[in-house]
């Protein structure tokens, strides 16, 4: 696929789930010329119903009405490219890691990715998705099967492994998934693999033995190779409301996470809360799953984000 | 963020003691404390604007007696119509007047619906039931081969055909049924996203041809604002019977829950609550109010503690406690009992005045992991009479349990200050002692 067929795919998947959005704020705008709390309410409400959150909606609103205090404005118009600019820049420091195209960046060979989250976010599928793209430029890619406690977790991740053409190492179900991991790193060395990616099951945030686990695999991870893992995914399902910030919090302190997925953004669901998530914690989002084939995965790229975001407006002005 | 509502609500209070009514004036702050309360629980927005306004409705004229503050009775008013907007509990699934039932359950990728067929099988199953597990989800990968293995573990037969629709599958495990005398069809669908017109026809079709006796519709409790256009379209597409909610183990506090009764108007009939097979739970609309409202549920932490805990072992425990002779086995031995009841801050959060902590986030669950080390890292003579641990063994402990003297020193401090406290509690009961050492922890 074409970087401009991933850009449509993208755009597309996004503006699926964005209409709703754009025609609200298109219909708040319409023939409105001053910034009345009419126009403030309906705003709120279009953030708030994107699970954007009540703490960095009135944030949000409260930059707006600085911004209108200080710059004034001309006609609603200018009200939308106000909010587009304060979001940008919450988002901000995503340019950093966007700016060199993903799924080629590795610093290190081999480039060790360890997946995290909380049950049934996409993690597995994640990474079935991003071996293929590895693969894809040419590196060799190795997994491993550190899920081993859900059942068929194994089997599925097998498939995966099959799809996007990559290695697998795993053990048998109930097996140390600390010990899976440092196996699927020592055969990645051995074979001169480029990249490993590191399968962990879904765990609840808020249960400390599994986070203990978690931090444990990481730690093998690290004795085997020091500085892996170079990269500690979060996955985070679109649909998650207020409970996301919870997740990344306790995630990021267990693991220290690097970069989030944010999956299945080819629903309804806004993913609004990544705002807040980026905003409190510093955490880039690095990749959007927009559905559930191999290739649809796609690097998180704050332009294109606010540009589909906000796609119908520019048609409308 | 989840600091008490009904703290706030009595400090919003504060300033009209002493009016004799509730208003449209007087009870906005109040009105913007909740709905504030509700959003950060993932209400939807909509429902949280209407479900305020008929709480207003209710409110307002309302006499305020003396005998409760004002905060006190807008909290019972706010309670008592979420309770009623939730419904009632019912754990039930509509039995077919000839046999088999068939159970058909569906919803989004990864919500917990081969989790959640599992869990009502292994139900049924101890109640005596011959249920049979049907694997029609033919697209996820590896999704047949996982309830072959989580029916396996159950004692469950399941009916499954490698390269076959759904529809074909489902209709033949009926058949199946039948001949081999299973009296529930439980059918496993694939994860689809509402807007996924192939998929929402698949499943159409799977109802057509099937004529479920019980459709049931599964969310995850973490799920956002988006719940309501979800369970809607499945709603208006599959006539579903119930509702399952599914990880509540969790710290989310299942706002969707409030959402999705509000908009279809059908039962939340289970609720999940792990991952293990057992961990399925009939839905109490009480609960789920407390912990939307973030109030305390001193109920459930006290059902909670008595499921667990062993009669005679907690007899046995208040004696020593009474008698002081409480050890630092009997300290592991508790701790780990409450490591049982749940994630230590759920536990917490379910005793009144403690979810004012500074947020649920800031309870560190590694001190009990670490607190479970350094004991375990004593000898049977320390744990014992702790007060022959000197210098010496401290720092061995330290090097034990991978900790520092420090975190030793402070554990035989608390330990301490604990065996005084104990000493003070006459006669006090078991549940309180454990509240006192929660507080110590
Ligand atoms: N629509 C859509 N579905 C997705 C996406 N990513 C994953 N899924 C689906 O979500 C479901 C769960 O995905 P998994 O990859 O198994 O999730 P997981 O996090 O590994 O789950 P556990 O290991 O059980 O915690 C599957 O049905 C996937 O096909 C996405 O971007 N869009
Ligand atoms: N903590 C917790 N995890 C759960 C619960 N129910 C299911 N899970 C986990 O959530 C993940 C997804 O569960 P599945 O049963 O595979 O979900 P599904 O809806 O069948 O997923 P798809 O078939 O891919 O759409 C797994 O890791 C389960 O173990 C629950 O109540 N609590
Ligand atoms: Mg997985
Ligand atoms: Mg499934």
């Amino acid at each position: 696929m074409g970087i401009f067929e991933s850009i449509a795919k993208f755009s597309l998947g996004l503006s699926k789930t964005r209409t709703a959005l754009i025609q609200r704020v298109q219909a708040i705008v319409a023939g409105k010329s001053k910034i009345d709390s009419e126009l403030l309410e309906e705003l709120e409400h279009v953030l708030l119903e994107a699970d954007v959150g009540v703490d960095m909606t009135t944030l949000l609103l409260e930059r707006l009405r600085e911004r209108v205090k200080r710059e004034g404005y001309e006609h609603v118009q200018s009200l939308l490219t106000y909010i587009k600019e304060e979001i940008a820049k919450i988002l901000e420091h995503d340019v950093l890691h966007m700016q060199e195209p993903a799924f080629s960046r590795i610093d290190q060979k081999p480039y060790v990715i360890m997946v995290v989250g909380v049950n049934g976010v996409g993690k597995t599928t994640t990474i079935g998705k991003l071996a293929y793209r590895y693969k894809q430029s040419g590196y060799k890619v190795v997994i491993g099967a550190g899920d081993t406690f859900r059942a068929a977790a194994n089997e599925q991740l097998e498939i995966w492994a099959r799809r996007a053409g990559v290695e697998i190492v795993q053990q048998k179900q109930g097996s140390d998934p600390a010990a899976v991991a440092y196996d699927a790193l020592s055969s990645a060395l051995a074979k001169d693999a480029s990249v490993v990616i590191i399968d962990t099951a879904g765990r609840l945030h808020t249960k400390a033995p599994l986070m203990e686990e978690l931090k444990k695999i990481k730690r093998v991870l690290g004795k085997r190779l020091p500085g892996a893992p170079h990269e500690v995914l979060l996955v985070l399902d679109a649909t998650t409301g207020q409970n996301g910030l919870h997740q990344v919090k306790y995630f990021h302190d267990a693991v220290n996470v690097t970069g989030i997925v944010l999956t299945k953004l080819d629903g309804t669901a806004k993913g609004g809360i990544v705002l807040a998530i980026t905003h409190q914690q510093s955490i880039p989002v690095k990749y959007v799953g927009i559905g559930e084939g191999i290739d649809d995965l796609q690097p998180f790229d704050r332009t294109i984000f606010i540009e589909a975001l906000f796609e119908g407006m520019r048609q409308s002005a | 963020m989840f600091d008490n509502l009904t703290q706030k609500l009595e400090s919003v209070f504060r300033k009209i003691r002493g009016e004799g009514k509730l208003t449209p004036q007087n009870i906005e702050d109040a009105l913007r404390e909740v709905r504030r309360a509700l959003l950060d629980a993932d209400v939807n927005y909509k429902v949280a604007k209407q479900f305020i306004a008929d709480v207003q409705a209710r409110a307002v004229g309302q006499e305020v007696i003396s005998s409760i503050t004002p905060g006190q009775l807008i909290i019972k008013i706010i309670y008592d119509e979420m309770v009623k907007l939730l419904g009632e509990s019912r754990a039930d699934i509509t039995q077919a007047p000839l046999p088999p039932t068939v159970v058909l359950v569906a919803g989004l990728q990864g919500s917990g619906k081969t989790t959640f067929c599992a869990k009502l099988a292994r139900y049924l199953h101890t109640k005596g039931r011959l249920p049979l597990l049907v694997a029609a989800d033919v697209h996820r990968p590896a999704a047949i081969n996982q309830l072959e293995m989580l029916g396996k573990q159950i004692d469950v037969p399941v009916f499954s055909q490698q390269d076959t629709e759904a529809v074909t599958i489902a209709r033949n495990s009926i058949e199946y049924a039948r001949k081999n005398i299973r009296d529930t069809v439980i059918i496993d669908t694939a994860g689809r996203l509402h807007i996924d017109e192939e998929m929402m026809r698949e499943i159409e079709a799977v109802r057509s041809t099937v004529n479920p006796h019980e459709t049931l519709f599964v969310v995850d409790a973490m799920t956002g604002q988006d719940a309501v256009n979800v369970a809607k379209v499945f709603y208006d597409r599959l006539r579903y019977d119930g509702i399952v909610m599914t990880k509540l183990d969790g710290d989310s506090r299942g706002g969707a829950a409030l959402s999705i009764r509000a908009v279809v108007g059908k039962p939340i009939k289970f609720i999940g609550v792990g991952e293990k097979l057992d961990a399925l739970e009939p839905f109490y609309p009480d609960r789920i109010a407390s912990r939307i409202l973030g109030m305390g549920d001193i109920v459930t932490l006290v059902e909670k503690a008595q499921e667990q805990f062993d009669q005679q072992k907690a007899q046995k425990l208040e004696e020593k406690l009474r008698r002081a002779e409480f050890t630092f086995d009997d300290f592991l031995e508790q701790l780990r009992e409450i490591k049982k009841m749940g994630p230590l801050s759920q536990v917490l959060s379910m005793i009144p005045g403690m979810n004012k902590l500074p947020a649920n986030a800031s309870v560190d669950e590694r001190n009990l992991t670490r607190i479970e080390a350094i004991i375990q890292s004593m000898t049977k003579d320390e744990r014992r009479r702790p007060s022959i641990i000197n210098g010496s063994r401290r720092r061995r402990i330290a090097m034990g349990s991978g900790t520092t003297v420090q975190d030793v020193n402070r554990l035989l401090k608390q330990f301490e200050d604990m065996q005084k406290m104990m000493k003070r509690l006459s006669k006090g009961s078991l549940r309180r002692s454990l509240r006192g050492m929660q507080f110590s922890l």
